[in-house]
């Protein structure tokens, strides 16, 4: 055993039904590196953390610390033995404070009572330390995502971590707060912690990790360092086949306005989420992109432009018909698509088969029922179509839309949204969550309908994905649209500037 | 970003700082004002009031402490309300066969703890709706009370009020908070020992974060089954206290279905004190004056209104405050939902 390793994982192996999750899994993190793990979604990285954090038990394998094989059966071993993990969605008590959410379970006390005085300082001196600032005292759920996650990384070091396991960290963050998230892992790395993190970002692991290792498909398929390989090789890593990492698409054809907002209005909850006197249009065969940091009324937009949600002043004309007031069906029928931001909640029936959810829209229409009753052969015929059209990798049809994997999952809404004859696309964070292929997949599509024809309005908070594909680009800061850009001639500094609020567009 | 939301945090104005504490101060000034008043005018009826709006939120403020250690821990508790009932009859068969009230109130405790325990085994073992089960415990006790209830049975005694020395003979508080059964200044203590568990100690900070995002717990090593059961188990003995209390101290026998609906109201006087102890008592205090001042006006006949609607004060007062009187109160978030370790 060489003794330099803090952590050690040896033929991790774990099966969950109908997946093989981990097969014969090794991986090694040297003292004060930041170790990568990269891989498609689904290819194992979770589960693998989760084993070593204690909240899986593998099927064999084992785990060794510091060469010594060390069984960890549950988060109180992980802790014990200085591994803290920051989980993809946050761990926190949203009504609790920062203090308390940080000494949660490993309190300061005096006599029987927790110590807040002293816990609070030896919050602020870890804070000073590592330079994450905090406020103790404030309650989580009125504090950024980035700070949150800092609270995250907080907790464990909290409890003396010195491996520090980070889940897609940077999957919640602006651009801004990904680079702070860096210079926080920089200083960690200084003063001696040990990192894994995964991501399936491949930018950010040539700018941040010593050292990569690739999975898929629950096994590790390649372990390499940034110097030596490049974007394009670990996707192809990744995916096990080469892969497009840019869009090809030719210049617009801009047609007629198909989609037209006029001075919208939504008051939210509060200012994070509501939308003032919001104005645009899409024309026939063009992409415009929505770009925002989350949380800048974009979901209640989409909301209220798709009929979800009862705007309080403005009007939505689709296809030269002004739109009723919260009316999904009118607005499917006048040709609209909408891929919503939620796949789960919004975009699936889950516990439905595969049949039932291609005709959410139509299921009342010709030929899917006839009066009253249903066409079984139709609804079937129809699902074998769209699976094979749109590429959805399923048992069968009648498979519950629940079972499959995220990327499939989305293939079935584009499949039905995209299958029908429409007009205007509006795609809300359409890969949010998925691989590489499927990213693909469905910019490929998007493209295709542009070229089409059809009007496409793609919202998204990955600018990447924004500057690859719209041709023309909003964006929206505190609920406003600050400006409105040509995609080919602005930068990415520029679109981060106008996120930001830090730049207003001169009016024209 | 991150620092001028920190320094906005800081630059709150003073009304927004402390206006929670000061509409309740003026709100007691005025109160306490009043009873003065009152009490000058006329004695005799201040302290009968006062002191039967004491003796009746304690049944009250008991329920309400059980459901707020269930709730706090993400379980939901309606079946308070049979707890108290088959605790009450036990704690009575216990007083009526061995005529030691102290071991019939330890029954009575722990009658409500074993009730305790079967909704937590429904509802944290065996995941089954915690509606449901709450149901079961109500229809369980309603069913086995009114079977095994046998009239003409004889009780030995009832808890007697015990003055405490000096302070018993302070004009007016002395005899309405000062000279009280047992039960009642349990109760009373009971609500500061709980309000210090939940907010000051670890194991309050536990509980809570149980009942609001039990996974966040349980990667931090808490035991999120364990303090489930503890929680569910510990209120049912306290409303176990509820329901001896109605029958050792303050009727001193059993009737069918004596409780007759307080381990729901308590459920109201709970969210009323916004899953807070002190709330809750005050909650409670607020039902039991209104519960007082119906029994107050039908003894004076001051009023020509039929009885049966001076009866309804209480109930009237239940359903304006469940109905939304009391402002944005936010039960803890994971309650009622059964914690699935994956």
């Amino acid at each position: 055993m060489e003794p330099n390793y803090v952590l050690e994982t040896k033929n991790i192996c774990k099966d969950f039904p109908g997946v093989k999750a981990n097969v014969d899994v090794d991986i090694q993190l040297k003292t004060g590196e930041i170790l990568a793990i990269l891989g498609e979604n689904g290819a194992g990285k979770t589960t693998l953390l989760n084993i070593i954090y204690g909240l899986y038990s593998q099927d064999s394998g084992e785990i060794l610390l510091n060469g010594k094989s060390s069984p960890i059966k549950n988060p109180n071993d992980a802790i014990k033995a200085g591994i803290g993990m920051v989980h993809q969605h946050f761990m926190l008590v949203p009504v609790f404070t920062v203090l308390e959410n940080i000494i949660l379970g490993s309190e300061v006390l005096w006599g029987p009572f927790i110590n807040k005085s002293k816990a609070r300082q030896k919050i602020i001196e870890l804070s000073n330390l590592y330079g994450l600032e905090v406020d103790p005292d404030t309650v989580v759920e009125d504090i950024p995502v980035g700070v949150q996650q800092r609270v995250e990384i907080l907790k464990a070091l909290y409890r003396h971590a010195n491996i520090l396991i980070l889940d897609e960290p940077t999957a919640v963050l602006t651009p801004q707060e990904t680079n702070d998230l860096f210079g926080i892992i920089k200083i960690l790395k200084e003063q001696g912690v040990s990192i894994v993190f995964i991501t399936h970002k491949l930018k950010e692991v040539l700018e941040i990790a010593d050292r990569i290792i690739v999975m898929r498909r629950g096994k590790v398929v390649g372990e390499t360092i940034p110097s030596e390989t490049s974007e394009k090789e670990l996707a192809n890593m990744m995916v096990g086949r080469e892969v497009l990492l840019q869009v090809e698409k030719g210049i617009a054809q801009p047609k007629e306005i198909v989609f037209e907002v006029k001075h919208l209005t939504v008051k939210g909850s509060s200012q994070m989420h509501t939308v003032h006197n919001v104005s645009f249009e899409v024309r026939a065969g063009e992409i415009l992109g929505l770009a925002g940091v989350q949380g800048n009324g974009q979901t209640e937009l989409v909301e209220a432009i798709t009929g979800l949600r009862k705007p309080d002043e403005g009007m939505i004309i689709l296809d030269g018909k002004t739109m009723p007031i919260q009316s999904p069906r009118v607005m499917v029928e006048n040709g609209m698509a909408h891929i919503p931001e939620d796949r789960h909640k919004h975009g699936l029936v889950l516990p439905y088969e595969l049949t039932d959810n291609f005709v959410l829209c139509t299921y009342y229409q010709q030929p899917y029922s006839r009066g009253a009753i249903r066409d079984e052969k139709a609804i079937l015929e129809n699902a074998v179509e769209l699976i094979q059209r749109f590429d959805v990798r399923t048992p069968s049809p009648h498979s519950i839309a629940g079972n499959l994997s995220g990327g499939n999952q989305q293939k079935v809404i584009v499949g039905r949204e995209l299958s029908r004859p429409v007009k205007i696309v509006i795609a809300n964070q359409p890969t949010r969550g998925l691989d590489v292929g499927s990213i693909e997949y469905i910019h490929k599509t998007l493209v295709k309908m542009r070229d089409q024809g059809v009007a496409v309005l793609l919202i998204s908070a990955e600018l990447d994905e924004i500057m690859g594909l719209s041709d023309r680009i909003a964006v929206m800061y505190r609920g406003q649209i600050v400006a409105t850009v040509n995609a080919a001639d602005t930068s990415r500094e520029e679109m981060g500037l106008l996120m930001a609020g830090l730049k207003q567009q001169q009016s024209e | 970003m991150t620092s001028s939301s920190l320094s906005q945090v800081k630059t709150y104005s003073f009304w927004y700082r402390y206006k929670r504490y000061i509409i309740p101060s003026v709100l007691a000034t005025l109160l306490l004002i009043a009873i003065i008043i009152f009490y000058r005018l006329n004695p005799a009826v201040t302290q009968a009031v006062l002191a039967s709006t004491i003796r009746q939120s304690t049944p009250l403020i008991l329920g309400a402490l059980c459901g707020i250690l269930c709730e706090r821990a993400g379980i939901v508790n309606i079946g308070i309300e049979g707890q108290m009932l088959l605790s009450a009859w036990t704690a009575y068969m216990m007083n009526v066969w061995s005529g030691n009230l102290l071991l019939s109130v330890i029954v009575g405790a722990l009658t409500g703890a074993l009730l305790g325990m079967l909704l937590a085994f429904t509802s944290v073992t065996l995941k089954l709706n915690q509606i449901i089960g709450g149901t079961v415990i109500n229809i369980l006790a309603l069913g086995l009370t009114g079977f095994l209830y046998q009239t003409g049975m004889t009780t030995k005694g009832k808890l007697q009020p015990i003055p405490l020395g000096g302070l018993a003979d302070i004009p007016l508080v002395g005899p309405v908070l000062f000279n009280n059964p047992p039960i009642t200044y349990t109760a009373i203590a009971l609500v500061f020992l709980l309000q210090i568990y939940l907010f000051m100690t670890p194991w309050g900070l536990r509980t809570r974060s149980v009942g609001e995002h039990p996974r966040a717990a349980d990667t931090l090593g808490i035991n999120v089954f364990r303090t489930r059961y503890i929680n569910t188990i510990v209120g049912g003995a306290i409303a176990g206290l509820a329901g001896a209390f109605l029958t050792l101290e303050a009727v001193g026998s059993f009737e069918r279905g004596m409780t007759n609906g307080r381990g729901f109201v308590a459920l109201a006087v709970m969210i009323f004190g916004k899953w807070n102890p002190i709330g809750a008592w005050l909650a409670a205090l607020l039902f039991g004056f209104a519960n007082a001042m119906q029994t107050q006006f039908q003894f004076m006949g001051t009023f020509d209104i039929p009885h049966q609607f001076i009866g309804i004060i209480p109930y009237v007062l239940t359903i304006i405050v469940v109905s939304g009187f009391v402002g944005r109160s936010r039960p803890p978030a994971a309650e009622g939902e059964p914690y699935e370790k994956e």
